[in-house]
């Protein structure tokens, strides 16, 4: 038995569209967040400079309306970074490094900004 | 012999330089040169998320093998740059071949600066500042009882709150009188103090290690120089770290606590830039030359100097910031608050959510936020320019910190 656990090695499926409408679905483990499924899967518009610290405003995500009541609420630091996203903060802002994928999120739908910084 | 960018090093500055060259509009040959054999990763998250087994070593990549072959930046890992040739803007790599270059960029970073003690390289003396070194640190904690943790910084502390977690024993040893001692105010330091302390980890302030006791092919202990001996099994140490400015120095070029560059990231070479750990310039925020070793700095730099070698040259004039995540709490830092003379507390310390404003001559000089977000974001901006918060304004509780933002 390690001190350092192994992910769980399920996936669920995650929606990518850009700011132009192209449309990306990947497969990302549970426990993972849509920022790290968007980076290992080579989406575009979404860049992290700041690795998930939620420090840096940079992996923000229209998240689709129909799922916005699924989500874990928004915590204090994630609301105060979105006050200063480069594109502008709309009511179904997220930061995408502080949503966790788990079973409740399979097909889950995030729209990137035109930029992000 | 073709020319284009040349980077020196692949961790987050080099990284980033690539990544920004491209992002403006750069479309000449880039190369990568790292001497770690893997591709471009973040080293926050290896005493952070991994250390409590919430992240994989092998998810800290920066971004996917495709991404470097879709943006068309060329990767030499596990390779070291051995030598400039100024002369004829061409590299040549340790074990044969050579790169030229129309720009180079020196992003080489830093190595750990080790133990001056006796014993220090036996079996048990652990570091952590790459993957390879974050590997090793966790085989060795599996079995560890008793770490001793040799420096009271951001990465052994970072580490004690990590290990102590697992329920072994933990003491952090710093030889100066408070923690963190260069990166925070004293406020900040006693809270942490508190704060490790009540999670079970003791703090020896004001004591160094004399000697590493082996026994068994292994660690047994640390002898102070207090004459106290601390049971360990496992000793790691996160004294801090010194910039790699050996390749700049042969090939002519100043450094002065690091490689010196100017505004625009220069050295005194137009063709060779310097960035993050490995580069010292001069802040308005240091009041003189200064070297910071953090992703923003690194962050920042990067795209400072993509920006200049694309077209769009522009001083270097970032504010520095840092963070640190230890057990619940996390410290951020805007700003530097070396020469402070005047302190200023928002919210409560005992509640382990405040922030501390520093003042000199009535200019903001800094600001640590421990669970204070909203007030790290307002001090970046604060200290961006144009701010004329006083200290006054600032003890005032009601008085909102953003509301002196400049427009």
């Amino acid at each position: 038995m390690s001190l350092f656990n192994r992910k769980p090695e399920e996936t669920m499926k995650v929606t990518y569209i850009s700011h132009s409408g192209a449309s990306q679905t990947v497969a990302v483990l549970v426990g993972e967040s849509v920022m790290e499924g968007a980076v290992k899967n080579g989406i575009d518009g979404i860049v992290a400079e700041c690795g998930g610290a939620c420090l840096c405003a940079t992996c923000h995500v229209y998240v689709d309306e129909s799922w916005l009541s699924v989500l874990a609420p928004i915590a204090m630091d994630e609301e105060v970074m979105l006050g200063n996203t480069f594109a502008k903060r709309e009511p179904n802002s997220r930061l995408s490094c502080q949503i966790i994928v788990s079973k409740e999120l399979d097909r889950l739908i995030v729209r990137t900004p035109e930029a992000q910084n | 012999m073709p020319g284009g960018v040349v980077i020196a090093g692949a961790g987050q500055a080099g990284f980033q330089c690539a990544f920004s060259l491209r992002a403006e509009g750069y479309d000449g040959p880039i190369t990568l040169v790292g001497e770690e054999p893997y591709l471009p990763y973040q080293r926050p998250p290896l005493s952070k998320g991994c250390l409590l087994g919430k992240q994989d070593l092998d998810d800290v990549g920066l971004r996917p093998a495709a991404f470097y072959e879709t943006n068309r930046i060329e990767l030499q890992m596990g390779r070291r740059i051995a030598s400039i040739d100024r002369a004829e803007r061409r590299v040549l790599l340790d074990g044969g071949g050579e790169l030229g270059y129309d720009y180079l960029i020196l992003a080489t970073g830093s190595r750990n600066r080790l133990l001056p003690v006796a014993n220090a390289i036996l079996g048990g003396v652990f570091y952590l500042r790459t993957r390879d070194e974050a590997a090793s640190l966790m085989d060795g904690l599996e079995t560890a009882r008793s770490v001793v943790v040799i420096g009271g910084g951001f990465i052994g502390l970072e580490v004690a709150a990590a290990v102590s977690s697992y329920g072994m024993n933990v003491v952090v040893v710093e030889p100066q009188a408070r923690l963190m001692q260069r990166a925070v105010g004293p406020v900040v330091s006693a809270h942490h103090l508190d704060l490790h302390t009540r999670h079970g980890v003791r703090i020896a302030l004001g004591a160094a290690p004399a000697e590493i006791l082996g026994g068994g092919g292994g660690v047994v202990g640390v002898r102070l120089n207090t004459g106290e001996t601390l049971p360990a099994d496992l000793v790691v140490a996160g004294i801090g770290v010194i910039p790699q400015t050996e390749l700049a120095e042969a090939a002519g070029l100043r450094v002065e606590n690091g490689i010196a560059v100017d505004e625009y990231l220069r050295t005194e070479d137009d063709a060779i830039y310097a960035v993050g750990d490995c580069a010292s310039y001069v802040s308005r925020f240091g009041g003189g030359r200064v070297r910071l070793q953090s992703v923003q700095n690194a962050v920042d730099q990067a795209r400072c100097v993509a920006g200049g070698i694309a077209g769009a040259a522009k001083p270097y004039d970032a504010v520095p910031w840092f963070w640190t995540d230890q057990y619940d709490a996390k410290l951020q830092m805007a700003g530097l608050s070396n020469g402070f003379d005047t302190e200023v507390v928002r919210g409560e310390v005992e509640s382990g959510q405040f922030s501390v404003l520093y003042f000199r001559g009535g200019t903001l000089l800094a600001i640590d936020s421990v669970n204070r977000p909203g007030d790290h974001m307002a001090g970046r901006k604060l200290l961006a320019g144009g701010s004329t918060l006083t200290a006054d304004q600032a003890a005032d509780g009601s008085f909102e910190l953003k509301t002196a933002i400049p427009a």
